[in-house]
């Protein structure tokens, strides 16, 4: 490695030991760590949800065992939440560029950060062997009495794999908050400070708030399973519907986990993609937490055919409708960045336009799914499906997507080939809208979810979901080899490929282990890009 | 940079002060997450016990009032125990740092020690719920929904206890070793902190299921 | 009616086409936001797009009355369309005036139905035309979801609770019953038919012999199960004579005597009453009352008498459960 000598030292090439990658404390190195393990979580996940696609070409399900299939769908649901979409945005990019943003040095706690890792890979760890081991097939929400008393798989196993990765989503939650409030450069302010900041607080304060009744509940959950406790056993005077309550208090939230850290990503690129300070600054960094706090009061929503009372149902519908006034501030600010902007459709800013267009649909039809009486027949159905991969994947993975293709330059210091970013990011839009599209008119034709074998007329559509997905599952292998590939063939990226603002396109790519080489001082707002009077 | 010769400060703070501040806010936003995970059985609690009062009355009379008034005083003691240690810290008496750990570890262990007692008794009755449930009451199977709850919380709160005994067990011999200086002070403080939310915890455990029946 | 290629399911309920109007609406107001949405971006992105003489973006001043217009309009369209559909989820849950009670049973991986003549069913659910039919649902072991797509209605069934829902048919035909939550591995498999007739062909059908009710298949699950219970069950028209029936074989009349209230409460006549428990507490006499007291009689004892009801978890069916509270429910008139 002689040519190594020549370049400045980064944290990449600091060291290069195995040992020095394992007990690494720098945060931009175990932001790698995660990057590399949830990308091997998400292609396992998304590979389990291919088979079952193509099984799902023919109403009989000629590919897999009625218990395969379930098995399959459970693996695919629960790697997806809680190994991918959970610690995506915030435990790689989140990792690798809060401190950088703020100005600071390191997170607060580096030690609990790596920390976090190991509890994530031990987690994953657990579930791996769960589906190794036979596999587990409650569905990712576990419902009692069918996982606790029920269920003839591995549900234990998997529970206390939820219970650790948990714990690692409560730690990242928990540095990004002292590290936000603490350790911000001289100057930077909260209203200087990047929306990307802004929606990974609000993010870390329900990781922090909610994760723990999540924890609570598998314990109580896997207590039951393992040793006959009652507290969700009907047949001992406890409530299985108790269970529903304790899982959707977290999971819902949840869903704002995964999706605020996206939206975060979305508005630097939109900033950085029309070279203008992001429209409405103030009212996008307060819906982010006007949108965590709305979060801990609509679990209900997904319990309106429960047996909980009709009452309670409808205020939760009332307040979930209050969401989507902070969700279409979003959009609506972001879209009016464009006006009079200098817009360049590189491929990051492809990802951030077609992430607009389907959270836009994604949201839109998660108000029929807050709508009481339509969601009586929707609940359980393949619009419930298709609603919240358009959230989901749609939202959060295409901001993953556009995220990482815009600091790719930063963090490994190479630049990529855009020809085949600007195909896969087509394909991704195309392959995910054929995918999913479909779903909403077969989940409004009352075609259940989780359903192995479905009735004949429903094929015509399926047919297309499984067309689609194989299109959306070459966009997300292109990218893996044209971004290898930039490893070794691509060219050096200068410290500011994009002509962004933003702390960290002003330290070397790749930033040297201690982030700043000087001390900073921030004295302008974020996104200040020069104007011109019109 | 100010370059503060402190040897205690880390890399990435810039200085003390940052430090002790976001190592303390830090602690609150653990113990925040402590409080929503306990949060999840108490909730559960609490509709349940909307839901059979009679019966969480009746159940309550049958565990062992002694022994948790015996363990609260346990705990209170040695929450005042932590107490004096941090203040040791702060002031870098070392002899008392050591004496004062020990004693909280100690009471920890007591804790423990008087909690297996009475588990130990509960498997024996056969109070426990599930599979070795042998216990008879008028209330039949819904009896097993108050020891559920009781061996959860317990069961959580006593895991706490002893990630506590160990910690603090581990703080001990550190300060024998002279490895807890004045200016590590903010370790035994912070330690202090989640001892005292332990103790807390049980003081919502103890009436709730113990004393219920006895108002 | 099913089979052929369609957009919308088909409306079959007096409920339906009013959820689909809410449907609609939702739908082109999403379509318009979605529109508005997508051609501001398109218009943006090629209008503005970055060329010389637009490389640096102009000066555009933030209005907060814009904020505060584009809140206010998703808020006060959100509003309209939750109070509409909170206005027809009520009615979803309110209770039909004069229906067919018709009792089913959820169990893996089946539908088991009881008609109010006992007339019983498994997978098929016949009712007829024009009169609501008021369903009352229990699971047997985890929770299941009886949802019937073409009357866009659907409500969980949960284990030792009962649950109802209504709905009232318009189109004869044949729709599909599915089970809408996760039940195992058999779950894509526990459907059925609901089949609705004219009621003329409903009364026909409820008097004609067992064996064409269900298929031969279904028959013979019943036959084979319950021994001759189930024909002898469609011959009784009594909807009390099952479960007296039930009590007498239980040994339950030995202390509910009629006319004798020293040993145990007299059932007779209390359905739709109040009365007070041991703790002082008030209770309306239901069917999940009812079905407490016998599952877990010491859970709510009445004032003056002692706990010494044995509990009969786990020793009677749910149907037995269900016959028995017909029972009472006869023995009360007309008294809800």
């Amino acid at each position: 490695m002689s040519t190594q000598a020549v370049e400045p030292k980064n944290y990449l090439n600091a060291a290069h030991t195995v040992r020095s990658w394992l007990f690494t404390v720098d945060h931009k190195r175990i932001a790698i760590l995660y990057l590399v393990s949830i990308s091997f979580f998400f292609f396992l996940g998304g590979a389990a949800a291919f088979i079952f696609r193509l099984d799902l070409m023919t109403p009989q399900g000629d590919l897999l065992q009625s218990d395969t299939y379930n098995r399959l769908f459970t693996m695919h649901g629960v790697i997806m939440v809680f190994l991918f979409l959970v610690p995506s945005i915030p435990a790689t990019l989140g990792n690798f560029l809060v401190p950088i943003m703020i100005g600071a040095r390191d997170l607060a706690f580096p030690k609990i950060n790596l920390m976090s890792w190991y509890l994530y890979m031990a987690g994953g760890a657990c579930i791996l062997w769960a589906i190794v081991d036979g596999g587990v097939d409650t569905g990712w929400t576990f419902y009692t009495p069918y996982s606790t008393a029920f269920a003839k798989s591995n549900v234990a196993i998997t529970l206390v794999g939820i219970f650790i990765a948990g714990f690692s989503s409560i730690f990242t939650g928990f540095n990004f908050i002292v590290t936000i409030h603490k350790m911000r450069a001289p100057g930077m302010t909260w209203f200087r400070l990047p929306l990307f900041i802004w929606a990974h607080y609000a993010t870390s304060l329900i990781m922090v708030l909610a994760t723990p009744v999540l924890a609570v509940t598998v314990f109580l959950a896997a207590l039951e399973r393992l040793f006959g406790f009652g507290i969700f056993d009907a047949s001992k005077g406890g409530d299985p519907v108790l269970f529903q309550h304790l899982f959707w208090f977290y999971s819902h939230p949840a869903v704002y986990i995964m999706i605020l850290p996206s939206l975060g990503v979305v508005a630097e690129l939109i900033s950085a993609f029309s070279r203008k300070r992001l429209f409405g600054y103030r009212f996008v960094a307060f819906s982010s937490i006007a949108i965590a706090a709305l979060g801990f009061l609509v679990w209900g929503h997904h319990m309106f055919v429960s047996t909980q009372s009709p009452y309670l149902g409808i205020v939760f519908s009332l307040i979930s409708f209050l969401v989507a006034v902070p969700s279409a501030i979003k959009v609506f600010n972001y879209t009016a960045t464009l006006y009079k902007g200098s817009v360049s459709l590189d491929s990051p800013m492809i990802y951030a336009l077609g992430f607009i267009g389907l959270f836009v649909i994604g949201g839109l039809t998660g108000i029929f799914l807050a709508t009481l009486a339509t969601d009586v027949h929707l609940h359980d159905t393949y619009f419930v499906v298709a609603h919240f991969h358009y959230i989901m994947v749609g939202g959060a993975l295409m901001g993953y997507l556009g995220g990482l293709h815009f600091w790719w330059p930063k963090i490994t210091g190479r630049l990529y080939s855009e020809f085949w970013a600007k195909i896969s990011a087509g394909l991704v839009f195309a392959g995910f809208n054929f995918t999913f599209f479909p779903q909403f008119i077969v989940g409004y034709l009352g075609n259940p979810r989780r359903y192995h074998f479905y009735p004949p007329e429903f094929q015509i559509y399926h047919v297309m979901s499984t067309v689609g997905s194989t299109i959306l599952g070459f966009g997300y292998i292109i990218p893996v080899i044209y971004l290898l590939a930039s490893l070794k063939w691509g060219k050096k990226a200068p410290a500011n490929p994009w002509e962004a603002k933003g702390l960290e396109w002003e330290i070397p790519s790749p930033p040297p282990t201690e982030n700043f080489t000087g001390p900073v001082v921030v004295t302008e707002e974020a996104y200040a890009y020069p104007v011109r009077k019109s | 940079m100010s370059s503060d010769a402190n040897p205690y400060l880390a890399h990435h703070f810039d200085d003390i002060v940052q430090q002790h501040e976001s190592v303390s806010l830090g602690m609150w936003i653990f113990l925040l997450t402590e409080i929503m995970f306990f949060g999840g059985i108490f909730f559960a609690y609490t509709i349940y016990r909307f839901l059979y009062p009679d019966m969480f009355h009746a159940m309550s009379h049958h565990l062992d009032v002694t022994m948790g008034t015996i363990n609260t005083g346990v705990l209170l003691t040695s929450s005042l125990t932590m107490a004096l240690a941090v203040n040791a810290a702060q002031r870098g008496m070392k002899k008392r740092l050591v004496t004062m750990l020990g004693v909280t570890c100690a009471a920890g262990v007591i804790f423990l020690v008087i909690k297996y007692f009475e588990y130990a008794h509960k498997f024996h009755v056969g109070s426990v719920p599930g599979r070795l449930w042998t216990f008879e009451t008028e209330f039949g199977n819904q009896a097993q929904l108050f020891y559920s709850l009781y061996f959860g919380a317990t069961g959580l709160h006593g895991l706490h206890v002893l990630i506590g005994v160990v910690i603090i067990g581990v703080l001990t011999i550190l300060a024998w070793k002279d490895k807890l200086p004045q200016g590590r002070a903010q370790r035994v403080e912070m330690v202090g902190l989640y001892w005292h939310f332990v103790d807390l915890v049980w003081i919502f455990v103890f009436p709730l299921f113990y004393l219920i029946g006895r108002t | 009616m099913y089979g052929k290629f369609s957009l919308f399911p088909e409306q079959a309920s007096s409920l339906a086409p009013h959820i689909d109007m809410l449907y609609f609406a939702l739908v082109a107001v999403s379509l318009v936001f979605v529109v508005v949405i997508c051609v501001l971006i398109a218009v943006f992105a090629f209008k503005y797009r970055r060329r010389p003489g637009n490389e640096i973006a102009q000066e555009v001043h933030e209005h907060h009355l814009m904020e505060v217009g584009w809140s206010l309009i998703p808020l006060f369209l959100g509003l309209i369309l939750f109070a509409w559909g909170a206005k027809l989820f009520l009615q979803i849950y309110s209770q039909p005036e004069n229906p067919i009670e018709i009792f089913g049973v959820g169990k893996q991986w089946m539908w088991k139905f009881q008609h109010p003549d006992g007339r019983r069913e498994i997978n098929d659910l016949h009712v007829p035309t024009g009169r609501p039919v008021k369903m009352t649902l229990i699971s047997q072991d985890v929770i299941h979801s009886f949802y019937v797509p073409a009357f866009r209605v659907k409500q969980d069934v949960v284990p030792m609770r009962y649950s109802s829902t209504w709905f009232e048919a318009t189109e004869e035909g044949i729709y599909h019953l599915f089970c809408a939550e996760f039940c195992g591995t058999e779950h894509s498999r526990m459907v059925g038919r609901v089949i609705v007739t004219s009621p003329e062909a409903y009364q026909a059908w409820l008097a004609s012999p067992l064996i064409e009710g269900g298929s031969p298949r279904d028959a013979k699950m019943m036959n084979a199960g319950r021994g001759g219970e189930a024909a002898s069950m469609a011959a009784a028209s009594d909807p009390g004579a099952k479960g007296r029936a039930v009590m007498e074989a239980q040994g339950c009349v030995a202390c509910h005597q009629v006319g004798n209230t020293t040993l145990a409460p007299a059932l007779e006549g209390i359905y739709g009453t109040k009365v007070e428990l041991e703790n002082g507490k008030v209770v309306t006499v239901d069917d999940n009352y009812i079905r407490e007291s016998i599952l877990q009689s010491t859970a709510k004892i009445v004032k003056g008498y002692q706990p010494v009801m044995p509990a009969y978890q786990g020793l009677v069916k749910e149907e037995e459960v269900k016959a028995v509270i017909d029972y009472i429910k006869a023995t009360s008139g007309s008294k809800k």
